[in-house]
């Protein structure tokens, strides 16, 4: 089973958000880095970068694969987790606690677009 | 691979061992196959420092017999099989007279005179058969695809010669050089014990009947040998600079190009002679390269080479972080303009490009028996 947090917002792409006043901090669910088994390398944004909804801002790498980063909301970054560029690592450690992305929403009415989490565990099959 | 059809996926004689362990399957090859039991890492690991083992079955096996076998199996092996000792193992392709390879494989020469094992891709079981019987026509020997009869399992790494030799008692094998073999028996069936492999360590390769395949399995899991899967298998050939059919090898990349002429003998008349001799010539476009970034980011297959002013001059074929080096580097095919060592060389993934410079492709310092 994956943990999955009450509260937040979750994509079919398995981002999650958490709504911080207009800021979305964006991360990838417990299942997704599940899925990716060891992550070795997160490629993020810039700072300042816009982002649009529904697009992919960056990437998880694991040892086989690479894996889009596709952004749940528009707006600009106004920050990225610099711990992930030594120790991508810590995704895998612990999904939730590790966000990769702040985003400045531009929309947040995009958020309406987003599973709960009910409707995500559902999407999972868990 | 360009179909895959579930329904038509074949199962090694060990695939009901795979699921008991739990390990994530896909299908690679044609066949369902283990990618990995515990984590890639966690096995390539334990093949570079202690030992694992791959449930290899899904590799072919073709026997070629008879007074004319070893004037065939020359003609259609680049390698030079001639004055080559019963016992041994040699590596080679057979080529199509363009050049471009069939297959990659290993030729055992059998203890008896004139008798020969051909160990292929699994992937390519079907189509080699087929080229190995049609040329065959013509000489006095016999072709048999033994494939579904034989099991194999790869245990490598450097404690592979005591798991061998003290747990399942192939004491001869202690002796054996790398790419020697010797034949034995287990459960009243052949066992060929070959210190061959495709990681880059020292290690055996056991060939036998499928009940003695899967008794074998479970002895050696048994006395807690790590299970690795086809996702370590290719972390641990590519850091050896060891060329995957399909990705470095191909019918439109010839040993030539892949850097493996050293396999091809041309004192002797093969398949593909004249093509090869003409590309070493000068006759080739472009050539594989070891390429190694400055970053983490990854150069995956398919990811194109560029040049500083962002010309591109080749395309990824296989790469990794490498996880015994802690580098991001690749094997490229790169016009031969630019496939000296030490030429910068960048590649881009997604929308960045990251500078690098070529290396040499055989990245890992390998561990052989000598």
């Amino acid at each position: 089973m994956s943990k999955i947090i009450e509260g937040l917002k979750y994509s079919e792409s398995h981002e999650w958000v958490k709504v911080e006043g207009g800021v979305a901090v964006v991360g990838v669910s417990d299942f997704a880095q599940k899925e990716m088994g060891d992550i070795t390398y997160v490629d993020m944004p810039d700072v300042d970068d816009e982002i649009a909804a529904g697009e992919e801002f960056g990437a998880l790498e694991s040892v086989k694969a690479a894996s889009d980063l596709i952004a749940p909301v528009s707006g600009k970054v106004v920050a990225v987790n610099e711990a992930l560029e030594d120790t991508p690592e810590l995704v895998n450690e612990d999904a939730f606690e590790n966000w990769i992305i702040k985003v400045e929403m531009s929309d947040p009415s995009e958020l309406d677009d987003l599973m709960d989490a009910a409707a995500y565990k559902a999407h999972i099959g868990e | 691979m360009s179909e895959i059809n579930n329904a038509e996926l074949q199962k090694t004689c060990l695939y009901d061992r795979h699921v008991a362990l739990q390990a994530k399957m896909s299908p690679f090859a044609g066949f369902m196959m283990p990618i990995q039991y515990d984590s890639i890492t966690v096995e390539h690991n334990a093949v570079r420092q202690k030992v694992g083992m791959f449930d290899v079955s899904h590799m072919g096996e073709i026997f070629v017999e008879g007074p004319g076998a070893e004037a065939f199996v020359n003609w259609i092996f680049t390698n030079e099989i001639r004055g080559f000792e019963p016992g041994k193992v040699l590596y080679g392709m057979m080529c199509y007279p363009d050049g471009g390879v069939v297959d990659d494989l290993l030729v055992y020469r059998e203890f008896a005179p004139e008798h020969f094992l051909l160990v292929v891709n699994a992937a390519n079981i079907d189509k080699d058969f087929a080229w190995i019987e049609e040329h065959a026509k013509g000489f006095d020997c016999t072709v048999r695809n033994e494939s579904p009869v034989w099991g194999q399992i790869a245990v490598q790494g450097p404690e592979a010669e005591k798991i061998v030799v003290d747990l399942l008692g192939l004491k001869e094998a202690a002796g054996l050089g790398f790419y020697t073999f010797y034949d034995t028996e287990y459960m009243g069936k052949r066992l060929i014990v070959s210190r061959t492999g495709y990681t880059g360590e020292d290690g055996f390769e056991l060939y036998t009947s499928i009940e003695g395949t899967v008794d074998l399995w479970d002895r050696l899991i048994a006395a807690g040998v790590q299970p690795c899967g086809l996702g370590c298998r290719d972390t641990l050939r590519f850091e050896a600079g060891l060329p995957l059919y399909g990705d470095e090898l191909s019918p439109e990349i010839s040993p030539v190009m892949a850097g493996l002429g050293m396999f091809c003998k041309y004192e002797k008349d093969f398949i593909g002679k004249e093509a090869l001799l003409a590309q070493k010539g000068g006759e080739i476009v472009r050539k594989l390269v070891g390429i190694e970034i400055e970053d983490k980011a990854i150069p995956r297959a398919g990811y194109p080479v560029e040049l500083e002013d962002g010309t591109e001059v080749g395309i990824v074929t296989t790469g990794y972080h490498s996880i015994s080096l802690d580098k991001s580097i690749c094997f490229a095919l790169v016009d031969k303009a630019y496939a000296a060592l030490d030429t910068p060389l960048s590649i881009r993934i997604r929308k960045k490009v990251f500078p690098g410079k070529v290396v040499k492709k055989r990245f890992y310092q390998t561990n052989y028996k000598k």
